[in-house]
């Protein structure tokens, strides 16, 4: 076993878990955030992407001890203070970025890692960027839509699909 | 996926020694040995994590060319390496997705030594030199054949060193589902000649195509392929394409790759 202290969403935690504890599971079982979800558990869907240091990770894909000691920010931490969902989540909605809601998590991550790198993304940037993130009902026009109205820009512009 | 250990050195010194021990493997970003853990093709007793080595991270450009960690992610890779060694940071930008290039590193990358991987062909496509916690190896010894290298039991890599070329280019051509290369082809030219590098096609991982480096320092054109041939005899054939396909394949994206460098 191994002591593992790190920051999530603001909260410091200290635990002991084995080397071979994912931080998918290490979140989800460990801290009972099941809001980031494990889609193929094979580093291919992005179900799973956090924040780890501020940058997007697939967390199936990293041991929960190689996070000692980071800031670790999943999909309960990207609300507003208030509670209030943040431009992007509510972007999400606003434009149908989601069906069954089983990649947003994960969606909803890595849009606001790549706003975070990039505030005005262009539609083919937003395709590329999102290219890990695997989702089986929108088929991603809704979700770049969403993405594109989180950043300010005229998502009506967009050509229907 | 079995049980280990887990322990993250801050040194060089510290990782060697951590790795000397029985069942002890090094993790990099984890980006191909996590998935290869969970299907129980690898089960070390003792990983060692290498992303904790300052000094095998970060990017920079010195008297022989520009050198970068091992524990240095693609990512990172892609921005730093952008004003020095163009060709070098569109490859790294190129690699899986961003969460990939997030945590995944030259130094895992190379050591896997992946068929169809990009930077075996951005290492040995620049005649780059591959530094180990003992030694320099030639990027044209160190490339043994698919998932072979040249390096040694307890051996780590803790960097690698690239002259940067007059022109450069890596075209892959794309596996849409891995998002790694069903061919990518990495052309560079130096002062004094050219190197074409093919990864993603040959069942003997990353070569060189010697007749189209020949052909391109004689002429930097892509027309000056046109009329050489790509033996399919020991090319990859999958469900994604024959070894006559990648076999041409090879001869198209090299001619892509030396219109790009222009
Ligand atoms: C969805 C997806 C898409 C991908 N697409 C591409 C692609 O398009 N092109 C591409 O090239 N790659 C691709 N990859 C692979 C990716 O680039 C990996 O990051 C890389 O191959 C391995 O690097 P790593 O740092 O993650 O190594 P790890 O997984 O940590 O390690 C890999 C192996 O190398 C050993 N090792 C690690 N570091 C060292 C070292 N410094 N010295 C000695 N041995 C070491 C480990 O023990 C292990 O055996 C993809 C991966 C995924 C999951
Ligand atoms: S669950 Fe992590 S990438 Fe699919
Ligand atoms: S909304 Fe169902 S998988 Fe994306």
């Amino acid at each position: 076993m191994t002591k593992v202290t790190m920051t999530v969403n603001g909260k410091a935690v200290s635990a002991e878990v084995e080397g071979r504890t994912l931080l998918s599971a290490f979140l989800r079982e460990g801290l009972g955030l099941t809001g980031t979800h494990v889609g193929c558990d094979t580093s291919q869907c992005g179900a799973c992407v956090v924040h780890v240091d501020g940058k997007a990770v697939k967390s199936c894909t990293m041991f929960a001890a190689d996070a000692d000691g980071a800031q670790v920010k999943t999909i309960e931490g990207m609300n507003n203070p208030d509670g209030s969902l943040s431009v992007v989540q509510q972007a999400f909605q606003d434009h149908h970025g989601l069906q069954c809601g089983f990649c947003t998590p994960g969606m909803v991550m890595s849009s606001a890692a790549l706003l975070a790198e990039n505030p005005k993304p262009t539609e083919a940037e937003i395709r590329h960027y999102l290219e890990g993130n695997i989702c089986r009902c929108t088929g991603y026009h809704n979700i770049v839509k969403a993405v594109l109205a989180a950043s300010g820009q005229d998502a009506a512009a967009l050509a229907a699909e | 996926m079995h049980n280990f250990d887990f322990v993250k050195p801050a040194t060089i010194a510290d990782a060697v020694k951590a790795l000397s021990a029985e069942g002890a493997q090094a993790l990099s970003g984890g980006q191909t040995l996590t998935p290869t853990m969970k299907q129980r093709l690898a089960a070390p007793s003792l990983l060692v994590s290498l992303t904790g080595i300052a000094e095998m991270k970060g990017v920079c450009m010195g008297d022989d060319g520009l050198s970068v960690g091992a524990a240095t992610t693609h990512a990172t890779v892609a921005k730093e390496a952008a004003a020095h060694y163009p060709a070098l940071a569109a490859l790294a930008g190129g690699i899986g997705d961003p969460a990939v290039r997030n945590r995944g590193t030259i130094g895992g990358s190379i050591a896997n030594n992946d068929p169809a991987a990009c930077y075996p062909a951005g290492v040995l496509g620049s005649g780059a030199t591959v530094v180990t916690n003992r030694r320099r190896i030639a990027a044209d010894d160190y490339f043994q054949g698919m998932f072979s290298t040249a390096l040694e039991e307890g051996e780590i890599v803790t960097g690698v060193t690239f002259p940067v070329p007059e022109k450069a280019a890596y075209v892959k051509f794309n596996q849409p589902a891995s998002r790694f290369a069903l061919t990518g082809v990495f052309v560079a030219k130096f002062k004094d000649g050219v190197r074409v590098a093919v990864t993603g096609a040959s069942n003997n991982g990353v070569f060189r195509w010697a007749e189209a480096e020949k052909a391109l320092s004689s002429n930097f054109a892509a027309s000056a392929v046109e009329g050489l041939t790509v033996s399919a005899d020991d090319m990859i054939g999958d469900l994604h394409g024959t070894p006559a396909y990648r076999a041409n394949l090879v001869k198209v994206l090299t001619k892509r790759a030396v219109a790009a460098a222009q």
